[in-house]
């Protein structure tokens, strides 16, 4: 994408919520907040799965974990973002470490139901949490703390995360185009090769795995911050799935894929949820609750008919190489 | 801790187990022959459910209503496999994780569209009583029906296997397609009839555990992953390695339920067993998996290389 | 006397009842080219890959350099010296062919554990890259990708891989597979070059290529190495002519 472009789209975010105040449409601008976090999920989970090609079904253990160590922070009255933020951030890649060290020991399918299962496995212990609210989950007394700005205004909480995306998408950008992303890249293509002149494949499989599990982590951080909520449904396998669904839609590898993919899916749940078309609801009045029906028909045909999800339809992937 | 809830739970252990057994052959054996993920298994065991509860309520009997359910969920299984599976052998593991994926939205919401969240299925009247296996052991007699059930699936399915002409197709299929084709043997035909075959080992676990668990939208989710931890374990293929690993997962999950907290609060002091009890009781089979994989990263008994 | 930079001894690897490495000892001695010969299904690719790293061994041992790297992994020993290329071609299909190259330089130039700074600014890197295509023939072609390359040239690249890696032992398996007669003969006037600067291990079937590069031949025949020797030597073996389908070894021509 041309910088001009890059730029343009940063300044229409940057004015996004001022006009939608203007248009007294506030609450978009919380739903905008959401899709930005899930961008980041979703990004961070292209790096092992459309850069690394690791196809991880765990993703979700990260994310949820970054969402507790926010939550339990501010419950336990470290509201500071600065710490907690970070922390999260921390804890979630040393839980990457843990399971990557293991689950990158197995290939292909094993890897795939490895990950899953350990996933479950931190499902069941948020749960079995009582402290913190065990399968009900808990509602925070409030955000995280920034000391020049108050999270509690989603308008100020919007830039915040606009803030950390573009961050986020900036260092994704230079990992890419870096030696440690060429190694990646080159992994993925070609992983027997890469041990045969040199390269430790292993133990740059599991880098790759943490740094996407601290992002991960962060996304989940600021999770727990937009809805005040802490609640276990976000470790589950599912969620793992959804995650995945934004990075196909959007385009696997590609490097806006996991933004295109969140806006997409998120935008279309909203749309389904709140938008009754006449047409289609005199027909099945109750079409509105079975959004996941849609989601799934439109991942099948995508999956079937289009694998390089929306962004392959336009154009060949963004970080190929000439 | 007495010997009888020793041997009560050993029984409860070996009864998940076997059930858990039906889910992770079919899965093991659409693995180990087509090369495919398969996270729809999960659903088809929902459908097999939701299927069996009708048709007990159509029948009035417990024992038709199960019976119908078999071949009607083989015969949505197979469907299944020739308008989308089909197309699914020769793409890359991430497309089918997704695709079937996919399947799992689309079932658990036109399950719900068509019967609604949950559906009643209860013990058959005949087996709602308990039976005294030995003196002070009292045991539900439904429960021995499910590892009478189990066990006679599991002879089934070795007599099969191992030796029929049948058996050996299936496993000349899997270990070299193309030599399998040109001998003559119908590939496509061979590998709908598996998938069926493993359609209606779901509908008996379905069947079998609705009484016990509730026959509910999402019922496959959570049960699927077990499948997986199994025939990780196990080795996927391996149709021994599925067994033994689902006894195996279904001892320490029932074990590790039970006797957990009790066995904690022997050592620790007991505001630290009643907090972290619950939790490694409930990841204790994640643990046995992290283990396995760790001295044997191909599981225990791997048929392929 | 040249001292032998590679010394394998009483190297074993079983596939359940099948023993595919017969206690295999042999020496691979500084600056030589040494050819691995022996009938489909010898066992030399699989001991080529016992040797690499890539494939452990169930009994002997690896002396490279009066070093032991028995227990060390592949990786470990490429950093050492110790490349391959491979028969049936291993490369970065979907890369160029100045990227291929340029990547078995990275390896073993510095750490790749660099997050930050742009790879393209690496000059010094692409640049010995341009070099070592050149040196295998595939000046002008550094831009194609690596898929659209000819069968020959691809198999060229295969080489210019595991020349990268700065080897001093290089073992080349197969290299001329599936090639033409001009092919092979570039092929051989590459290895020619090449051996002026590494030692050579050469697996191949093609015995005009064998016996025109070979300082000295090991036959390999159901895993296990039935002679070692120089080619007119090895030509003359009746136990080589019994085993190995007799007519390739005395029908080729001599040095």
């Amino acid at each position: 994408m041309p910088r001009i472009a890059t730029i343009v789209l940063l300044l229409a975010a940057a004015a996004f919520p001022l006009v939608m105040q203007s248009l007294e449409q506030a609450y978009y601008i919380s739903f905008a907040s959401r899709v930005m976090i899930y961008a980041m999920a979703a990004t961070s989970l292209n790096l092992i799965l459309g850069y690394g090609g690791m196809i991880s079904f765990g993703h979700a253990a990260f994310v949820g974990a970054g969402t507790y160590t926010a939550g339990v922070m501010i419950v336990e009255g470290v509201p500071s973002a600065l710490i907690g933020w970070p922390l999260a951030m921390l804890l979630s890649g040393v839980l990457a470490l843990a399971i990557g060290a293991v689950s990158l020991r197995t290939r292909g399918v094993y890897f795939i139901m490895i990950t899953l299962a350990f996933a479950q496995m931190i499902y069941y212990l948020t749960v079995s949490m009582k402290a913190y609210g065990g399968d009900e989950g808990l509602n925070l007394p409030g955000r995280s703390t920034l000391p020049f700005a108050d999270m509690k205004d989603d308008t100020s909480f919007y830039y915040a995360v606009l803030l950390l995306l573009a961050l986020s998408l900036l260092l994704l950008q230079r990992l890419v185009a870096s030696r440690f992303g060429r190694v990646i890249e080159a992994i993925r293509e070609n992983e027997t090769r890469m041990e045969a002149i040199g390269f430790p494949t292993r133990r740059y499989k599991l880098a790759c795995f943490v740094i996407a599990g601290a992002f991960g982590g962060l996304a989940g951080a600021l999770l727990a911050n937009h809805g005040n909520y802490i609640n276990p449904s976000i470790l589950h396998w599912t969620q793992s799935g959804n995650l995945m669904i934004m990075v196909i839609l959007g385009g696997v590898g590609y490097r806006y894929g996991g933004l295109i993919g969140a806006l997409i899916l998120l935008g279309l749940e909203e749309f389904i949820a709140n938008h009754k078309i006449a047409w289609i609801a005199d027909a099945y009045p109750n079409y509105q609750q079975h959004s996941l029906l849609g989601v799934g028909i439109i991942l099948l045909i995508i999956v079937l008919y289009a694998p390089q999800g929306i962004a392959g339809l336009f154009k060949r992937k963004g970080a190929g190489h000439g | 801790m007495s010997g009888i809830l020793i041997l009560e739970q050993s029984l409860n252990g070996l009864q998940f187990g076997l059930m858990l057994f039906l889910l992770a052959a079919g899965l093991t054996l659409v693995f180990g022959i087509m090369d495919m993920i398969n996270l729809a298994h999960g659903s088809i065991y929902m459908i097999g459910a939701f299927l069996a509860a009708t048709l007990v309520q159509a029948t009035g009997s417990f024992t038709a209503g199960v019976l119908l359910a078999i071949p009607a969920t083989a015969l949505i299984g197979m469907l299944l496999e020739v308008s989308i599976l089909r197309s699914l052998y020769t793409r890359d593991h991430l497309s089918q994780v997704l695709a079937t994926f996919a399947l799992i939205l689309i079932s658990n919401e036109v399950v719900r569209i068509i019967w609604g969240s949950d559906i009643a299925l209860g013990t058959p009247q005949a087996l709602s009583g308990p039976v005294e296996l030995i003196p002070g052991l009292f045991y539900p007699s439904y429960r021995l029906l499910i590892i009478g059930v189990g066990l006679a699936v599991a002879l089934l399915l070795y007599f099969i296997v191992a030796k029929t002409k049948v058996g050996m197709l299936v496993r000349a299929g899997a270990s070299n397609r193309e030599m399998a084709t040109a001998m003559g043997v119908n590939i496509k035909l061979l590998f709908t009839l598996v998938f069926g075959f493993g359609a209606g080992l779901c509908a008996v676990a379905g069947a079998m555990l609705g009484p016990i668990f509730a026959v509910q939208v999402g019922m496959g989710d959570n049960i699927l992953i077990l499948a997986f931890v199994v025939i990780v374990i196990g080795g996927i293929g391996s149709i021994r390695g599925a067994l033994i690993g689902s006894v195996l997962v279904g001892f320490v999950d029932t074990f590790g339920r039970a006797f957990m907290p009790h066995l904690l609060r022997e050592f620790l002091p007991p505001q630290f067993a009643s907090a972290i009890g619950p939790a490694l009781a409930s990841i204790s089979i994640y643990v046995l998996m992290a283990a396995v994989l760790f001295w044997k990263p191909q599981g225990l008994f791997p048929a392929r290389g | 006397m040249a001292d032998a930079l590679l010394a394998v001894k009483g190297l074993l690897k079983q596939f359940g009842g099948l023993v595919a490495t017969d206690n295999v000892s042999l020496n691979i001695l500084r600056g030589e080219v040494h050819a691995l010969i022996g009938p489909n299904g010898a066992g030399k690719t699989t001991l080529i890959a016992q040797l690499s790293g890539s494939l452990a061994s169930d009994a002997g041992s690896l002396v490279f350099e009066d070093h032991d790297i028995t227990a060390l992994a592949q990786h470990e020993r490429v950093r050492r010296g110790l490349a391959r290329s491979y028969q049936i071609t291993s490369i970065f299909k979907k890369f160029s062919v100045l990227d291929n190259i340029a990547l078995a330089v990275q390896a073993r130039s510095g750490s790749s554990m660099s997050f930050w700074r742009p790879l393209s600014a690496e000059t010094a890197l692409f640049g010995e890259a341009r070099d070592i295509a050149a040196r295998v023939g595939l000046a002008g072609r550094e831009a194609a990708i690596a898929g659209n390359l000819a069968h020959g040239e691809q198999r060229q690249l295969e080489v210019g891989l595991a020349l990268a890696t700065r080897p001093k032992l290089l073992m080349l398996d197969e290299p001329m597979a599936g090639m033409g007669p001009e092919e092979s003969a570039r092929m051989m006037e590459l290895i020619e070059k090449v051996r002026e600067e590494v030692t050579v291990l050469l697996v191949e079937h093609d015995m005009d290529a064998v016996f025109r590069l070979a300082d000295r031949i090991s036959v390999l025949v159901n895993g296990r190495l039935i002679a070692t020797g120089e080619p007119e030597a090895i030509r003359n073996n009746a136990e080589v002519k019994r085993a190995y389908l007799g007519d390739e070894v005395t029908t080729a021509r001599a040095t």
